[in-house]
């Protein structure tokens, strides 16, 4: 006899409310007028974050984090990631809604007289909001997912929706869809990876969850061939997700070839979830299996901010620049993972949150600066900025500041506890690999800061766009973010202390 | 409320109010400023007479809970080292206002914006030399250069942008090492029973010698940088050419005394050890300082140049003095931090007046200068006498006790270092007679004399220099305390002399 499993919905209640709106969202996309769209679509949207976010809240308290019939384990990490990431969706919705960055029809070829007759009849279709919903979901179910399944699962949710988004921009919509084209082939072969790995973990432990995992490494001594090709298999996987070096090339390309709104609230969202799943399947499933996997991904770590920060000096392109940026940051932050203690594990989730806020308000500032024919992303041309708008240029650098740990900056806090954390794990040489790889990365922040106040405009030709209202809401509450959490930082930090574990 | 809080709290409502003033009225501007920055400075002497010199424990201390998770305060307190730099610190801001009233007109920005940095700067530098949580240092430590690099590279002259980014780029450098050390010296302090930032505590730990050479050498080169020191000085002169003579001032004055400051407070107090280890090659280091910095100015063309580099020669001096670890080494280089920062204004101050009314800094383009503008070029006489050390002017005190008191211990150390002091007379000499002496060219002719406000400006600091150079006793009582209690702390004792039957 078959009997319905117990969900546990309260618990998957925030996932369940953001998927309904996206679902809701589909629908408003096929009957509402086309007038109304856009701004329903805003509303449906916004108001399924505050909602979830309420949901979240309240559920924080509930004495068992198992649900989904141990599908899902909704626990300390799991909830910090998952509210970090719905804070993130608000403030990238908010730029995205300015829906200048988006093709009007993406349907359309580029350059076909389909596109141009959507163009003259001022069509604006916004199905980048359930998307951007869908892939909300997966996002918030990945760092919580304790089997291979789930994970799975919640990986293609979350990636599927972005590879549609990342082809949608109005402008230079060619470079848009090789860089859409690239991030489906080149996620797609990951994803053959993580799944191969998961195949050869179920293997070689006979069940699916992590916990089983564990269980079978501490019986049989962990040093088993299809244990270790699992690993690494997987680990390719969730390594190419969070950006790191050797699996980083889609990066750069993605991040310039999307609409900038988008690359934001990627950069941020996506690099949450992802570390928070990592987090996950080493801190809880791995765990007894260390031996095996650290100096692998110590290795990776150390490359990944090295190649990270080289590289981002030779950029031309401010998002090529920022994509190299968060390939250094991603580095940094897999410190955490072989660090393998709470403090590392806190640390990680400061750093996600805050180099995630500051992300999206760089990248909104992106969205502003521009000439006649749309964003202008060349560094060379930025020149100037800072007579031209000080304020912009100060924001900017605000979080360029934060990006490069300077004090007194979210990223400064950052930095600090998660080196430290490297540190007190033994792993030093990690802690000072960090470091110097941060004094290198301060130059190329820097030298776009010079651009922006010391050197003089060369043409007249840029101009900043004078941005809508809600861009300017989630520029200021990022920029506040920033701020604050160099000044403060005990503000969220004291609730990533206490939200730092993993349950089975 | 300590009164060291409210100290740094002052500049920073200063910059708050300026903020808020209309950008056109560049006079209210400074006007304010100024008196804010006059206010920090009545402050700081009504500090300095409530100081107990008796005592050798931290006074006006005040401990709140910054960041809990890592058990970070916001912590204060001076000792008779950081009373004199603090006090120093705030004499000197507002004598650069005065003395520099018009020079914030020719940048990049607004009168307002480079006030509002100068203020922010202020907070930082009284708040730099009261930390005593480590955290907090190194977070204004680094901090602080923010505001140099705008104040550089947004009101200074002729390569200002490149020398911004190279001043910045090297103190980020240092400053990053250093933050490898200071989470190294968390993380142990964490191990030997509960991680603190206290620099008391953090002075207690036992630390192995290998990790303590290391956690040393994050510190020290940060410092040496910052200090700065040979081979760690090429970012100065070329800042020191393109900031403005008040910038300078300040960025030679007070910012890298942070260094020298840094190498005692922090590097001695916990490393002992290590200090030992490494005092052999950094002595060796201060003495190339002194003689290479000394050289250099003598090639010099350009005035401000050569203030760079007799700076760095007068930082080996300092550097010498405190490596030696001798009372009185000790007491002359904490002595001389503060005569240097009062030299080095006067210098800098006169220097950019000269350089301003005759619209070069080259030293050939001067020439009788005490014929057209007598005060102004006594004044720099003066300056450049203190340079050299002449008795009478207190820097001859400070560099005349690091010199006995380093004979004790290296003698050769000493006699090089003597050397410099003849050399400091060359580059000196040579500066000021081809500035002030000899004949008046025409293009000079036209140089007016100073006028009252910068008189004002420039008075009160040779008058220090000669008050000090015949009654150094104040400050040496003050700083003495401090002194003996390092030199506890590292465990060494003056040589006793040999007697010589």
């Amino acid at each position: 006899m078959l009997t319905a499993p117990n969900l546990d919905y309260a618990l998957l209640a925030p996932i369940l409310v953001i998927l309904g709106a996206a679902l809701i969202g589909v629908l408003i996309e096929a009957f509402a007028k086309p007038a109304w769209r856009a701004r329903m679509q805003l509303i449906v949207a916004l108001g399924a974050i505050v909602v979830a976010f309420n949901f979240l809240v309240r559920v924080r308290n509930q004495g068992s984090s198992i649900a989904a019939v141990t599908s899902v384990s909704v626990d300390g990490a799991g909830m910090f990631l998952q509210g970090a990431i719905l804070i993130f969706a608000f403030l990238g919705i908010l730029v995205i809604a300015d829906q200048d960055n988006f093709v009007s029809q993406a349907s359309a070829l580029p350059g076909s007289a389909e596109e141009a007759a959507a163009i003259q009849a001022g069509k604006q279709q916004t199905e980048v909001f359930p998307l951007t919903l869908f892939a909300v979901a997966g996002m918030m179910l990945f760092p919580v997912a304790t089997d291979y399944i789930t994970l799975f699962v919640a990986l293609e949710v979350l990636s599927l929706p972005l590879y549609l988004m990342a082809g949608l921009s109005r402008r230079r919509r060619l470079l848009s869809q090789e860089a859409a084209l690239k991030y489906f082939l080149l996620g797609a072969y990951s994803s053959a990876f993580f799944l191969f790995g998961a195949a050869l973990l179920y293997g070689y432990s006979g069940t699916i969850s992590l916990n089983g995992l564990t269980d079978a490494i501490r019986g049989s001594g962990g040093n088993d061939v299809f244990l270790l090709l699992g690993i690494i298999f997987l680990s390719v996987g969730l390594l190419f997700k969070v950006g790191a070096v050797p699996f980083h090339s889609w990066t750069p390309d993605v991040y310039q070839g999307a609409p900038t709104p988008i690359t934001g609230f990627m950069a941020a969202a996506t690099k949450a979830a992802a570390f928070g799943a990592t987090l996950r399947i080493f801190y809880l499933g791995l765990d007894a299996a260390q031996t095996s996997w650290k100096p692998f991904i110590a290795v990776i770590s150390v490359i990944t901010m090295i190649v990270g920060s080289i590289a981002a000096i030779a950029q031309r392109d401010m998002k090529r620049m920022l994509a190299y940026s968060s390939i250094a940051h991603a580095g940094f932050i897999l410190t955490a993972v072989v660090s393998l203690n709470q403090n590392a594990l806190s640390a990680a989730l400061f750093y996600l949150f805050a180099y995630g806020v500051a992300t999206i308000g760089a990248f909104a500032i992106v969205t502003m600066v521009r000439d006649s024919a749309g964003e202008v992303s060349d560094v060379n041309r930025w020149v100037g900025l800072g007579k031209k708008s000080p304020l912009v240029a100060s924001v900017f650098s605000l979080f360029l500041l934060s990006f490069a740990g300077i004090p007194l900056t979210s990223g400064f806090v950052g930095k600090f506890s998660i080196f430290s954390a490297a540190y007190e794990s033994g792993n030093i040489f990690l802690a000072v690999a960090g470091v110097l790889s941060s004094a290198i990365a301060v130059f190329f922040y820097l030298r776009v800061i010079l651009m922006l106040f010391f050197a003089d405009a060369t043409n007249d030709s840029i101009s900043i766009v004078i941005p809508s209202i809600l861009t300017r809401i989630s520029i200021t509450i990022s920029a506040i973010f920033t701020i604050l959490l160099g000044i403060a930082p005990s503000l969220v930090f004291d609730i990533a202390q206490d939200f730092a574990y993993f349950l089975r | 409320m300590s009164i060291l809080t409210s100290m740094q709290l002052l500049p920073l409502i200063g910059a708050l109010v300026v903020a808020i003033l209309p950008a056109s009225n560049a006079k209210l501007v400074k006007q304010v400023a100024f008196a804010f920055s006059l206010l920090v400075m009545l402050v700081a002497i009504v500090m300095a007479l409530s100081f107990d010199r008796n005592n050798s424990a931290l006074q006006f201390t005040e401990v709140r809970t910054w960041i809990s998770a890592f058990n970070i305060n916001y912590a204060v307190g001076i000792d008779g080292m950081a009373l004199v730099l603090i006090l120093m610190t705030a004499i000197l801001v507002p004598i650069v206002f005065l003395a520099g009233w018009n020079e914030s007109e020719n940048g990049r920005w607004n009168v307002k914006v480079f006030y509002i940095l100068l203020l922010i700067l202020e907070t930082m530098m009284i708040g730099v030399f009261s930390a005593t949580d480590v955290f907090l240092f190194y977070v204004i430590f680094e901090a602080m250069l923010i505001p140099v690099y705008f104040l550089i590279g947004g009101y200074g002259s002729g390569d200002r942008a490149a020398a911004a980014m190279k001043f910045l780029l090297y103190s980020l450098f240092g400053g990053l090492l250093m933050l490898a050390a200071v989470i190294g010296l968390y993380i142990i302090s964490t191990n030997q029973g509960g991680g603190t930032f206290d620099i008391a505590r953090l002075s207690e730990l036992t630390i192995d010698s290998t990790t303590q050479n290391w956690l040393f050498l994050g510190f020290f080169i940060a410092f040496a940088i910052k200090a700065p020191l040979w081979p760690f000085h090429t970012w100065l002169p070329t800042a020191a050419k393109s900031a403005t003579a008040g910038t300078s001032t300040l960025l030679l004055g007070v910012l890298d005394k942070v260094g020298t400051y840094g190498m005692i407070r922090f590097c001695m107090s916990f490393f002992p050890d290590a200090t030992k280890t490494f005092t052999p090659v950094i002595i060796t280091l201060a003495v190339i300082s002194i003689l290479y910095g000394a050289f250099l100015a003598i090639g010099q063309k350009d005035i401000n140049s050569l203030i760079a580099f007799t700076s760095i020669s007068h930082f080996g001096f300092i550097t010498l003095g405190i490596f030696a670890l001798t009372s009185q080494s000790l007491t002359g280089a904490i002595f001389y931090m503060v005569n240097h920062g009062f030299g080095t204004a006067a210098l800098f101050l006169t220097a950019g007046w000269m350089i301003k009314r005759r619209g070069s800094s080259q030293i050939a383009d001067f020439g009788g200068l005490q014929r057209v503008a007598p005060v102004l070029a006594w004044s720099f006489f003066i300056a450049g006498m203190s340079a050299l050390a002449l008795p009478g002017l207190s820097s001859f005190v400070s560099e005349f006790l690091v010199l006995l008191g380093s004979y004790a211990k290296y003698p050769v150390a000493a006699i090089l270092g003597t050397l410099g002091i003849i050399l400091a007379a060359l580059y000196v000499l040579l500066a000021v007679q081809r500035a002030i002496h000899g004949e008046t060219p025409a293009t000079s002719a036209g140089i007016s004399d100073l006028n009252l406000r910068e008189k004002i400006a420039i008075a009160p600091v040779i008058a220090i220099l000669v008050l000090l150079g015949f009654y150094p006793k104040p400050a040496l009582e003050v700083i003495n305390p401090t002194t003996q209690t390092i030199m506890t702390n590292v465990g060494v004792s003056d040589p006793i002399a040999k007697v010589v039957k």
